[in-house]
This record gives C-alpha cells, sequence and structure tokens, in this order.
C-alpha cells in the first residue's frame, strides 16, 4: 500500500514538474475560499455548469441522427424519437434542457441582483456573465429551427425580420443571415453550424473566462462583505472555506434535488403543456402556411412583449435590445455603497420587486395575442422594466440603506 | 418577500397555453387511456381501414404497432397492410401520390397522422369526429364544427349517420341578425349507436395520441424508477454527505 501511494505521489511529481495540475486544483478547488454563508441561490452557477454539460453531451448524441436538411430534418427528428433506441430520452433531455438553461441562468443574475453580485470589484464577472448569456440567447435561437416545425422556421422568420429593421443596413444584414431570400434549407444548414460548433466554442471558452474572473476576485456573499477583508496569520479569509471539499459536497446535492425535477419534466412532462415544446412545431415547416400566431419560446416573451408594445417597428427593435443590454451597464447604474438586499433600503426593494413583477407579467404578454389591451399593459410593464434601470443612479443614492457588519452572519 | 418572488416564478410557469381551439367551439372531453391496450388496438385498425386510405403515417412502422400493441407479424401482414411490396419493418405509406391528391380529388393534401395528436390535441380530435355535419354546399357534402371548410368527407359516416346543424337567430354588436349553429341533429342513423360510435372515436384517438409518441408507453415507467432512484436512494445519501462534511463550520 506504501508503495502504490509513493509510486502515485512521485507520477503526480513527475506531471507537476510539467504541468500545473496541483497548482490549478489548489487555486481552483481545494484552496479557493468561498464564503461559508452561501444560501438557496448561489446553486445556480454550479447548475448552469451542470446543465451546459447536459446540453453538449445529448447534443453530441443527437447530432448522431439529426440531419440538417429542409427535406428531412422534422423527420430525422421523429426517427428519433422512434427508431433510435433511447433516441426520445436524448431529444427530451435537450429540449427540457434549453428551458432549465434558461431557468436557472435567470435565477442566477437574480441572485446577482438581490445580493449586488455585478458591483466592485466583479464587474468584468458581470459582464462576461452578460455575454455568456447573449451567446446562449443566440445558440437557442439557433437550434430552435432545426426541428423544422412550423413554430421553428416562422419564429425564425419574424427575428430574423427584425434585423431587417435595421436603417442602410438592415436588408443586407437580413440576408446574410438567412442566406437567402426566405428562410429556406440554406437556413438551416448554416444555422445547425452556428447551434453545433461556433456558439458551443464560444460558451465554453466564455464560462473559462467567467469562472477565471470569479476566482480573481473571490465569490461574493448573501451578505455582501468582502470575505477577503478579514484575513487570518496565513492570509486565509477568515469567513471562508475550502470550496472543495465543503462546495462540491453541497453542490452536489443541489444537482440531485434539481435532477429530481428536471427528470419530472423528462419523463412525465417533456412538452411542459406546450412552454417547452410547442404544439404548433409538430407541424412541419411550411413557406406557404404563416401560422395565426406566432410567438416565441417562453424564455424570449419578455423582451418580444417590449418589441410589440412599441408602435414603429424600428423603435421597438431598439427597445428589445435596450431591455438586454441594459443589464450590462447594472456596475455603473447602482450607486448605493451596499452590495447585499439585506441591508438595502425600501427604494431599492420596491424597484427590485416592480422589476421582477414587469419582466413575469412581459413574459406572459409575449405568449398572447397582442390585443389592444393587452399592448397597453405591456406598455405600462415596458416603462417600469425601463425605469428600473435608467432611474437607479437617482433611488440607490438616495436610499435609506442601513450599516452593514463587518463579518458575515 | 424572498418567498414571494419565488412563488411567483413558479406560478408563472404553470399554467398551460392550450391547444389552438378551433372557432370557440367548447371541446369535449376525449378521455383517452393509453394503458387500455384492446382499445389501442381497435383504433389502429380504425386507423388502417378508414384514415390510410388517403393518409400515411411515415414514420411509423408497422411492427412499432405490433410490438407495442401486442400484434404478430401475420396479422400485421393479413390485416393491417395493405400494399403486397410492403414489409412489417416498412414505415405507414400510402400509395395515393400527393399530386393527384391535391389535384383531383381534394384540392389539399391530406396531411402525414404520424404526430397529428401532438399539434391538435386529443381533444380537438375527437369532437372533430364527433362535429361532422351535412352541408351540401361544399364539396364532400359535410363541414365541421371545429374545422371550418374541412376538405376531408366524413370518412366514418356509416358508423355515426349523419347530423344536421340546429341554428338560431342571433343580434351581431351592428343590430343585424345572423345565423348561428348552436348543435347538431341526428337526421340519418349509422351502424353503431351513439355510445357504440363515441367509443370507436375515443379508441381511434386513443391509437392516435399513441402514434404521436410511441415512447410514451415505456417513458412513465423509465420515470418512475428514475425519480426513485434519485429520491430514494440519490437524495439521502448525498444530503448525509453533506451534513458530515459540514458539521466543522459554524
Amino acid at each position: 500500500m506504501e508503495k502504490v501511494t509513493q509510486a502515485l505521489n512521485g507520477l503526480l511529481g513527475w506531471v507537476d514538474d510539467r504541468f500545473p495540475l496541483s497548482k490549478m486544483w489548489n487555486e481552483h478547488l481545494a484552496r479557493y475560499y468561498a464564503p461559508k454563508n452561501f444560501n438557496f441561490w448561489y446553486f445556480f452557477g454550479s447548475l448552469a455548469l451542470f446543465v451546459l454539460v447536459i446540453q453538449i453531451v445529448t447534443g453530441i448524441w443527437l447530432t448522431m441522427n439529426y440531419k440538417p436538411s429542409a427535406e428531412h430534418a422534422f423527420a430525422s427528428v421523429e426517427y428519433i424519437m422512434r427508431d433510435v433506441e433511447w433516441g426520445w430520452w436524448m431529444r427530451y433531455m435537450h429540449s427540457t434542457g434549453a428551458s432549465a438553461f434558461f431557468i436557472v441562468i435567470y435565477l442566477h443574475m437574480f441572485r446577482a441582483l438581490l445580493y449586488g453580485s455585478y458591483k466592485k470589484p466583479r464587474e468584468l464577472l458581470w459582464l462576461t456573465g452578460m455575454i455568456i448569456y447573449f451567446t446562449l440567447m443566440g445558440e437557442a435561437f439557433f437550434g430552435y429551427l432545426l426541428p423544422w416545425g412550423q413554430m421553428s422556421y416562422w419564429g425564425a422568420q419574424v427575428i430574423i425580420s427584425l434585423f431587417g429593421a435595421l436603417p442602410w443596413i438592415g436588408d443586407d444584414l437580413a440576408l446574410l443571415i438567412r442566406g437567402d431570400f426566405v428562410v429556406s434549407d440554406v437556413t438551416l444548414n448554416r444555422f445547425f453550424s452556428l447551434h453545433v460548433i461556433a456558439l458551443p466554442l464560444v460558451l465554453c471558452g466564455l464560462v473559462a473566462a467567467h469562472i477565471l474572473a470569479l476566482h480573481e476576485v473571490g465569490s461574493n456573499n448573501p451578505d455582501g462583505i468582502e470575505i477577503k477583508k478579514n484575513k487570518d496569520a496565513n492570509g486565509v479569509p477568515l469567513d471562508g472555506i475550502p470550496f472543495h471539499p465543503y462546495y462540491t459536497v453541497k453542490d452536489i446535492v443541489g444537482v440531485v434535488v434539481f435532477l429530481i425535477f428536471f427528470c419530472a419534466v423528462v419523463f412525465f412532462a417533456p412538452e411542459m403543456g406546450g412552454y417547452f415544446l410547442e404544439h404548433a412545431n409538430f407541424i412541419p415547416a411550411d413557406p406557404l402556411k404563416t401560422p395565426e400566431h406566432i410567438a416565441p419560446v417562453w424564455y424570449f416573451t419578455p423582451f418580444y412583449a417590449i418589441l410589440r408594445a412599441v408602435p414603429n417597428q424600428l423603435g421597438g427593435v431598439i427597445a428589445m435590445g435596450a431591455s438586454t443590454v441594459l443589464f450590462m451597464f447594472l456596475p455603473w447604474l447602482d450607486r448605493s455603497p451596499v452590495k447585499s438586499i439585506r441591508y438595502r433600503g425600501r427604494k431599492y426593494k420596491t424597484a427590485l420587486a416592480l422589476f421582477v413583477i414587469s419582466f413575469i407579467t412581459l413574459g406572459y404578454l409575449g405568449m398572447q395575442p397582442a390585443t389592444p389591451t393587452f399592448t397597453w399593459i405591456a406598455r405600462f410593464f415596458s416603462v417600469i422594466y425601463f425605469a428600473f434601470f435608467l432611474l437607479m443612479p437617482f433611488y440607490t443614492r438616495t436610499d435609506d440603506d442601513k450599516p452593514v457588519p463587518e463579518r458575515v452572519r | 418577500m424572498m418567498r414571494t418572488i419565488t412563488l411567483f416564478t413558479l406560478i408563472a410557469l404553470l399554467p398551460a397555453p392550450g391547444f389552438a381551439a378551433g372557432g370557440g367551439v367548447k371541446l369535449m372531453h376525449a378521455d383517452v387511456d393509453l394503458g387500455d391496450k384492446e382499445s389501442l388496438q381497435r383504433g389502429a385498425a380504425t386507423f388502417v381501414n378508414y384514415c390510410m386510405g388517403c393518409h400515411s403515417a411515415s414514420y411509423m412502422r408497422y411492427n412499432r404497432i405490433g410490438k407495442d400493441l401486442g400484434i404478430s407479424d401475420d396479422v400485421l401482414e393479413s390485416n393491417f397492410i395493405f400494399n403486397p411490396e410492403d414489409k412489417v419493418g416498412d414505415t405507414m405509406e400510402i400509395a395515393m401520390r400527393k399530386s393527384d391528391a391535391e389535384n383531383i380529388y381534394f384540392a389539399v393534401n391530406p396531411p402525414d397522422l404520424s404526430v397529428i395528436a401532438r399539434s391538435r390535441g386529443a381533444d380537438w380530435l375527437y369532437t372533430y369526429f364527433m362535429t361532422f355535419y351535412k352541408d351540401e354546399s361544399r364539396p364532400m357534402g359535410v363541414n365541421n364544427l371545429v374545422f371550418k371548410d374541412v376538405g376531408m368527407p366524413h370518412v366514418l359516416w356509416q358508423k355515426q349517420g349523419m347530423q344536421a346543424p340546429v341554428y338560431e337567430m342571433v343580434r351581431t354588436a351592428d343590430g343585424g341578425e345572423k345565423k348561428v349553429i348552436t348543435g347538431l341533429e341526428q337526421i340519418s342513423r349509422g351502424s353503431q349507436s351513439t355510445e357504440e360510435y363515441q367509443q370507436t372515436v375515443r379508441d381511434l384517438v386513443n391509437f392516435l395520441v399513441y402514434l404521436g409518441e410511441p415512447a410514451q408507453l415505456k417513458r412513465k415507467t423509465v420515470g418512475f424508477w428514475v425519480l426513485f432512484y434519485l429520491i430514494v436512494l440519490l437524495l439521502p445519501v448525498v444530503y448525509l454527505l453533506k451534513k458530515e462534511y459540514w458539521r466543522d463550520i459554524h
């Protein structure tokens, strides 16, 4: 036994002389000190990574049987669902994983809003995260065309036409994206390429950058107190604990609980009542027949509602773009000296609550047909949505924040 | 506040966007049961005898139905496959050319029915088969309450008999009067009683739901064991492991 340990240590030493294996292990796991007071909201980072792995692995298997051509795409998905052993399982994991990804990411982002995780010194952490989010939106959009159902087709048609609304370059840009004058086989092929190679590569790179940025500045926590301010004689934060084993074993619990919900959907409600797999997408794409009601999948609907709330098309496109891009300016819009909602004043708490209500309401409205009443409600909540960001410098500066304690609770 | 926010998020995800209902008609309840194998077999028989004259199910193989519903290859060959060149492992194609369907018979191409239940929903299909009515102005002599000006003939009319609409005059918003259909009445008897016909349609819709996703027979059983493993076996282990490690953290 002793000899085996010796041999293994020898091997590790040999590797460490040539590759920073122990150094990386220590820097990112065994001696990465995370605050000891993480709560529920801190599961979603590792869960996002877990869902990314699910999507990549199931995606690899789906690609083995999927055919990216306008003639065969729809049939090849049904072939996966029927003739490929466990193909239905791979497909449902992937389709449920897409929605799960957005649920996890939205909760992950909401955590940042709760505890001020985007504030100094974590601006770049927040920005890399936002770029991941935008890439993920692209990834989801390209992937949604692949089943080649009616919603795939017409959803893509609508979204691409939004780019056509831009002045000067609009028409050429839309043509460049489609590669054709309408959404066609050519479009499907390039979306497939972007979905399975280009964006996943970018995503993985960005995720690495996101984690590196996190480990450089250290994790925030529900108290919004920098644990690096209070260190012991060895330079270890007093309120920090090694990520491994403490948070690895804790995150495994998170993963198992997540899997319980995830598998409940995959095995018992993969369509999720038409939210995760839309009914109209079981009709093969027909370029000659526009569906009565075109709505994007639920994770895009808040922005879609904002788009439709603006009477002018170009104005709508700009508003929709702004509604996502504004998140990137949060580190500079927020003027409060306090990070966590625990020590924030009433103004920020009210603003955040209103923002969440508008986000959810807009999400609901984005799925409904745009009746005059709904459009006016959407306008009302769009104004609140933008006010949350644009008035932030004023209400955060004058808020009645509470004093922040020295150490975490 | 945090709890409330979490709750809001969950509620927002719960209600289901329904299938598009046709013409504001209240849909009847199909009440299908995929566990009822005999019903699925009867539905399969109705499907190949009455639907597959014009509709294909190109994503489905005959012997998959055989395997799932307990029908032997011999019975499949003698009672389900009408084209002598087709084998049990073939997909359920039809002989009619698309161009003939469009130009000669129906003016539209009868859609493939493999996943029709997933786009229409069981209740819509059930209501559709129940609400054909006599309409001499239509090329096929019939119309439908949930599918206005449908191009398909009432294929099951010999079983159901024929229904005629009951009209009522209602005032429109601009003060005029409009004839609307308030119900259907039986004008000729079919070979089946109302109850028998309802059962025929229920069996057929049951089969169409199965046809839309054959894996669902297996999916829930697998899902039960997956959840059992996660909840009963894995969750306590990982939870106790976490608790053990975290004992010294306060």
